[in-house]
């Protein structure tokens, strides 16, 4: 397998969306260093976006320009060295500009799919529809005489059904970047059973130089992520509604949002993260999931009811985000969606009492942002997790069920031969979703 | 150098705070105040306490680059902006990188010498915080050779004392240098603690040490130097004015307010010329002989000293320059706490460049505000104790990488 060769024709497709836009810019740059090696000069290095609207692109190539900025802002040291031999580029920012200029000078933004029967590697991130992506595939693939690779982005379709379909004869692979590509460390790589084994190498290759974390995943819906969050997901949904016998709606909501956030010492609540993914996301995912699993429906008609009221939840352009479950200000829950009367009950009509019937949380609480980067977090687990078991209110009560069976969900993806092992459940999410402890754990024995 | 021919003291010292990170009201997202404001509010200070402009003959001052981090040059023009009562009169803007703000001293010394002032105000001012650091380090990089900067590093001075490190730690040892460079960190923070206008007065890291040992990242840095060992970009400006017996009449301020330059010792170095030996700082030593020759003073007489620690390592191969300490055992004098504020000689009393900061074109005329405050009890909460079998203070400051050098002897007045 020639690394550099493979990477002198690349398209990106869907380069204009979220997940699109990340993968473009770390790939532009891994093919713009390349370039600029001495043993590659002379060498044409072509990276398509690729994706259907004209003013996405617009905009990626401005995100594009700021971002390969700041990339050689911070890596300006070893810039100085790559550019030695330019007598004419002498101040940092002579080289800083120079850099973005190379490695814009490789993308190609369009708007025709044909762009890709030249490259040598597709990387994918259009919407996560099977059959979409299978169509896709298949007219690349028929058209293209280079046999090339397929890199999926997909969160939850099974690699080989994609193969299969598409007949692509092991030719893709899931490479799955968490959101925002550009700085989430972890990347499943979905492997199936007849995967192109030079294509592994590859990616596993690309992986280390942009410098992430790789986890492997077997090839069953969801992988590890979503495989864990959707169930997650699910269950914060049912233990809301069961405790809407005693509490409204909006407080029983509140209550499981604060058991997963303040409770579990999570970066987010669980309603929160579902509204940061997307509501319609999180469902799609979920249907695209079920047909493959056995012995269980994952499935909820809570978000069927949410976005048929249209609360969709979701990211805006700038990464804040929208309305759903919960209401935000400043990135900050401020109210909750009252499903029967369809508007926001403010928190702090709720909050006293929710607060008062969960109980006190253990003494020695910390929130997550004060522990995740604690080298001493092993022990500050250690006593809390003892405080919570010990604990007998409420409170309590939810957040030891809710950690069981975050453990479980990560202990059957290990059962069922998902992840290899439980240290890959938990890199999944310590890194892909910044919990601060694996769910795989004795905290609570 | 003989002795002055005249009697020249300092007066009425001001600082603006030392604004850049580290201090709780700096937002680089936010607007600031520019160049015009620091120049007016560290004048402004001095002439309250002179009497006003009108006692004011004449103003210089000291600058390094604000053609290039504020696209402004003409600053000898800014001085009737501080006061309209300074409308007219004699003004002019000197410059020698990081040395300025002790050139525009001496310039004004210069002048009450040549007896065509008796009162002189003295500006020094920098506002740096209008780049990032990257670009930053290309403007400060001309207070090297032009021609030096394509082969230089990145961050190009950190790279020359980087360098300077490297080759001081091979010959004295790894360990003891990077435990003196911390220690030299570790006081100049607690220094800068002590006072108000310091760029770190708000730190409340508890262990300094541990990050002064931080160990450096040549990938996203130098060599041989952490972030701790390099004073911060800083925005401020400094002021005092230097006068005659008969500036300190017209005035109103009476000798014991004031501080008198006993005498000062100037040096250049080529600046196309690498140092012949980095461990070395020979235009210090030059500058500060010719200091201590002129005022006939010997190195024990002096209570205090503000030296030009834009790095750690400046700070502990100044002591050696001096004299405190045989070359190679500038280390030792800081482990052994005789450079910290209860030590034999505090150096730096109110943080230095790493600690109370670094605007450039400010930094001597700071040195010279804080040795006039210890020596008049005027220091506040970083007020030293001054023996005065030893009333002597000393400042040291130098432009480039040992290339233009101002030092200057202080007594009481």
């Amino acid at each position: 397998m020639n690394y550099t060769e493979k990477l002198q024709n690349v398209t990106v497709l869907g380069a204009a969306g979220k997940m699109g836009s990340g993968i473009l810019l770390l790939t532009a740059i891994e093919m713009a260093d390349l370039s600029l090696k001495p043993e590659n000069k002379g060498k044409l290095f072509v990276l398509n976006a690729m994706d259907t609207s004209s003013e996405g692109l617009k905009g990626l190539m401005k995100y594009l320009k700021t971002q390969i900025l700041k990339a050689a802002e911070k890596k300006i040291v070893g810039l100085r060295d790559v550019y030695k031999d330019r007598k004419d580029l002498i101040d940092n920012s002579d080289i800083i500009n120079q850099y973005v200029e190379d490695v814009l000078f490789i993308v190609r933004p369009t708007l025709n799919i044909e762009a890709a029967y030249d490259s040598t590697v597709i990387f994918e991130a259009i919407k996560e529809d099977p059959d979409l992506k299978v169509k896709v595939f298949s007219q690349i693939n028929q058209n293209n005489k280079k046999s090339p690779w397929f890199c999926t982005n997909t969160s939850s379709i099974p690699i080989k059904l994609i193969d299969s379909k598409a007949n692509l004869g092991g030719r893709v692979l899931g490479v799955h970047f968490y959101n925002p590509p550009a700085i989430q460390k972890l990347v499943e790589i979905i492997k199936p059973a007849n995967a192109d084994a030079e294509l592994v190498e590859f990616a596993l290759m690309l992986a280390k130089n942009l410098k992430k974390i790789v986890v492997p995943s077997n090839d069953y819906a969801g992988f590890i992520g979503n495989g864990h969050f959707m169930r997650d997901a699910l269950y914060g949904i049912e233990q809301t509604e069961k405790l809407t016998n005693k509490f409204t709606f909006p407080e029983a909501l509140y209550i499981i949002n604060k058991i997963t956030q303040d409770f579990l010492i999570r970066p987010m609540g669980i309603f929160q993260l579902i509204d940061y993914v997307g509501i319609d996301v999180c469902q799609y995912i979920m249907s695209v999931m079920n047909p493959y699993l056995k012995d269980e429906d994952l499935h909820s008609n809570l978000l069927d009811k949410m976005l048929e009221l249209g609360v969709r939840g979701g990211q805006n352009s700038d990464g804040s985000q929208k309305d759903g479950f919960l209401k935000y200000e400043k990135g900050k829950p401020v109210a909750v969606y009252n499903i029967n009367s369809k508007s926001y009950t403010l928190i702090t009509d709720i909050q006293t009492k929710c607060d008062d019937a969960l109980g006190k949380l253990p003494l020695s609480i910390q929130p997550w942002k004060a522990v995740v980067g604690n080298k001493d977090k092993e022990s500050i687990f250690i006593t809390y997790f003892n405080e919570l078991k010990a604990t007998e209110t409420m409170g309590g009560e939810l957040a030891r069920d809710y950690a069981k069976r975050s453990k479980d969900i990560g202990l059957k993806l290990v059962a069922d031969n998902v992840a290899l092992n439980e240290n890959d459940v938990n890199t999944v999410l310590l890194t892909g979703f910044f919990h601060a402890y694996g769910p795989i754990n004795d905290y609570l024995i | 150098m003989t002795k002055l021919r005249r009697k020249i003291y300092m007066v009425a010292g001001y600082n603006t705070i030392s604004m850049g990170t580290g201090r709780k009201e700096f937002n680089p997202k936010k607007e600031r105040p520019g160049l015009e404001e620091y120049m007016k509010e560290a004048g402004q200070g001095v002439l309250k306490a002179i009497g006003g402009a009108q006692n004011v003959d004449e103003a210089v001052i000291g600058n390094f680059i604000a053609s290039r981090f504020n696209a402004q040059g003409n600053l000898a023009a800014f001085v009737p902006f501080i006061d309209e009562g300074l409308r007219f009169k004699p003004t002019v803007r000197v410059e020698g990188a990081c040395g300025s703000g002790a050139l525009a001293l001496v310039t004004g010394i210069r002048s009450v010498l040549a007896e065509t002032a008796e009162v002189v105000l003295v500006l020094g001012v920098e506002v740096q915080n209008t780049v990032k650091a990257i670009y930053g380090a290309d403007i400060l990089a001309a207070a090297g050779w032009a021609k030096e900067r394509k082969d230089g590093h990145a961050y190009f001075f950190p790279g020359k004392f980087s360098d300077r490190s490297k080759a001081y730690a091979a010959k004295f040892g790894e360990e003891k240098t990077r435990a003196a460079m911390a220690q030299w960190f570790k006081n100049a923070i607690e220094n800068a603690r002590l006072c108000p206008t310091a760029q770190e007065y708000h730190n409340t890291v508890k262990d300094l040490t541990a990050l002064g040992m931080s160990k450096p990242n040549p990938k996203g840095f130098v060599d041989a130097l952490n972030v701790f060992d390099c004073s911060k970009v800083s925005d401020g400006a400094s002021a005092i004015a230097i006068v005659s017996e008969e500036g300190l009449k017209r005035c109103g301020i009476s000798k014991s307010d004031a501080v008198e330059v006993i005498s000062f010792g100037q040096a250049s170095d080529d600046i196309t010329k690498a140092p012949e030996d980095l461990t070395k700082l020979v235009a210090t030593k030059n500058a500060v002989e010719k200091a201590l020759a002129s005022a006939g003073i010997e190195k024990d007489m002096i209570a205090t000293v503000e030296t030009h620690d834009c790095f750690t390592i400046a700070g502990i191969m100044a002591i050696e320059a001096i004299g405190f300490a045989e070359y190679g055992k500038g280390i030792d004098f800081v482990l052994d706490g005789n450079t910290s504020r209860s030590g034999k000689v505090p150096f730096n009393t109110t943080g230095g460049l790493i600690g109370w900061g670094h605007p450039t074109g400010a930094t001597g005329v700071h040195q010279a505000v804080t040795i006039w405050e210890q020596l008049t009890g005027k220091a506040g909460d970083s007020q030293i104790t001054i023996n005065p079998d030893r009333p002597y203070g000393l400042s040291i400051n130098m432009g480039g990488d040992d290339k233009s050098l101002v030092a200057i002897v202080y007594k009481k007045g």
